[in-house]
């Protein structure tokens, strides 16, 4: 009784992780052969050539050179695209205002607006950052959204250990060693060296600098240019830099994959809550509870400053996921 | 026309620069240079927006100081803020782009051993004929 | 100024004809990191400087980093010789 519940439990955990047997009547396709069309040359049909009517002669013919001259039309046929397409551009660029002008039309009022009115709107010294943190902070969010979706998913195309700890514990997958799904064998992951001592002398000096700059790019994002996203960059450089001179390991032990998970999904909770307040006190979130502050403080700008920390946590993460999964496969 | 292009250099500059990138999306064989040909059509793109955002002889739109313990917030000072915005969101998505453009090329190698776009889709329809051709013989073999 | 000006934006084109016709990936990964920092000056020089930051460390740094990765995984960077496949 037990044992069947264990093999019912097993039959449903393979089902749900398509990892069960196969069915017996289910065709495996052997391996193609190596040579492809484009070697291949129809012999027989090649040498009764002179024999073949002119119809057929050129279905020959076409059989042969169709690809080479096929690709040749599309070539030339892009080209042509594209200058066409430059010309076309130029003509327009040639039509627009001169480069540097005052009286460009993109200089209309709402630079004005922004720039007059944006230091005691939203307190922040920098414009740009006041600009997409507090007037266009949605748009802001849903681009730290996109990198978060993009380092799941590069997770789930690249993340390969978890995959291959469920093959080796059900080794009847690759019975015959020719499974078709299995068919090339598996990117090797070449080993990183870990002696290098030049290396690690060097990261270990320049390691904190890189971090303490990074910190710096993050908090005064509201004063100075910068912000979550070059200082979350230069966050992850030095993930990457602690990670190529003392092995995975080390930064594994501070960030894995559940931290990665953890920490960017709070940040974007954060986020989210912080700048969602405006649905329900009003349109404008300019008369918000929370002050501004001087222009040019540290501790200025409103909200501006903790939503640059969770920015650039997100980013410095999902970067460094990157380097990981394209590196070794997991995180 | 070719007096006007000098004047407006950077945005013609652009334009060649997306052409040069369409010509390599349309043209390359190889995928990894597809898709450095994508993203020099996105640094063209955001040349175009951020020169159209320059003003001659005006600061980076930092408030400065003047003098008295105030801030100078007259719109003729700073260049245009709004393309620096717009092409701080396209950089970081571009990046994004290009992440999941690299993983799904690198799969695609594990999978058919090749870069090459034309021998990847050849290799995919012989494996499609030969899947079909079996099937068929599966469905006559049961029939008989 | 002008002129350095003109100089850089030769030099971008120079750089995105080059990537185009390289025989050699390594080659063009390099040379599309230095057209990232090109990029990056030409930002400082529209008075853009978080652009600036941005491209260097998002666009010269993380995205090469990408690329030098991928091909190392396919085996690129072991042999030199040029690859057949482009």
């Amino acid at each position: 009784m037990n044992e069947e519940i264990k093999l019912i439990w097993q039959k449903f955990f393979n089902w749900v992780s398509g990892n069960g047997p196969r069915p017996e009547n289910e065709v495996i396709p052997p391996e193609p052969p190596p040579d492809l069309p484009f070697t291949q040359k129809p012999k027989d049909k090649y040498t009764r050539f002179h024999e073949a009517t002119l119809k057929e002669r050129y279905n020959q013919w076409l059989e042969i050179h169709g690809l080479h001259i096929f690709s040749l039309i599309y070539s030339g046929l892009s080209v042509l695209t594209c200058i066409v397409i430059v010309c076309l551009l130029l003509a327009t660029v040639a039509e627009l205002p001169p480069f540097g002008d005052e009286k460009n039309p993109a200089n209309n009022e709402v630079i004005r607006r922004y720039v007059e009115h944006g230091g005691h709107e939203t307190g922040a010294q920098n414009i740009v950052a006041g600009l997409i943190l507090d007037y266009r902070a949605f748009d802001t969010f849903g681009e730290s959204a996109v990198l978060f979706t993009a380092a799941v998913s590069v997770l789930m195309i690249l993340g390969v250990s978890r995959r291959n700890n469920i093959e080796e514990s059900s080794p009847d997958l690759n019975e015959s060693g020719q499974n078709f799904l299995e068919r090339a064998p598996p990117v090797n992951f070449h080993e990183i060296r870990q002696d290098d001592s030049i290396l690690r002398a060097v990261a270990s000096l320049s390691i904190p600098a890189i971090l303490l700059m990074g910190c710096v790019v993050v908090i005064n994002g509201h004063l100075t240019p910068g912000g979550g996203f070059s200082g979350g960059a230069i966050l992850s450089t030095a993930l990457i830099l602690c990670a190529n001179a003392f092995g995975f390991e080390r930064v594994h032990k501070f960030f894995n994959e559940r931290t990665f998970i953890i920490s960017s999904s709070t940040a974007l909770m954060i986020y989210a809550l912080s700048k969602g307040y405006s649905f329900f006190t009003g349109a404008n979130h300019f008369h918000s509870i929370i002050p501004k502050g001087t222009i040019g403080n540290i501790l200025s700008g409103g909200l501006i400053l903790p939503l640059n920390i969770c920015v650039g946590l997100i980013v410095a993460g999902t970067l460094y996921g990157f380097y990981a999964l394209f590196s070794r496969g997991d995180i | 026309m070719l007096e006007k292009l000098f004047l407006n250099h950077y945005e013609a500059a652009a334009v060649i620069l997306s052409g040069i990138g369409l010509t390599n999306l349309l043209l390359q064989r190889n995928l990894i240079k597809k898709i450095i040909g994508l993203n020099i059509m996105d640094t063209a793109v955001y040349l175009f927006l951020a020169a159209k955002g320059y003003v001659e002889g005006r600061a980076a739109p930092i408030l400065l100081e003047n003098g008295s313990g105030g801030w100078l917030n007259s719109a003729n000072l700073y260049v245009n803020p709004v393309p620096a915005g717009l092409v701080l969101t396209g950089i970081v998505v571009s990046v994004s782009v290009t992440a999941f453009a690299l993983a799904l090329t690198l799969k695609l190698y594990e999978y058919y051993g090749t870069l090459n776009i034309d021998e990847a889709l050849m290799k995919m329809t012989q494996e499609q004929q030969e899947l079909e051709s079996k099937i068929d013989d599966a469905e006559e073999e049961v029939l008989a | 100024m002008i002129l350095v000006e003109w100089l850089l934006l030769i030099f971008l084109i120079v750089c995105a004809i080059a990537v185009s016709i390289s025989k050699n990936l390594l080659n063009s990964v390099i040379i599309f990191m230095s057209y990232s920092l090109v990029m990056a000056v030409i930002w400082v020089l529209l008075r853009s400087p978080d652009l600036a930051i941005t491209e260097a460390a998002v666009g010269a740094g993380v995205t090469s980093v990408l690329f030098f990765l991928a091909l190392r995984k396919i085996g690129k960077l072991e042999h030199n010789k040029d690859d057949e496949n482009n």
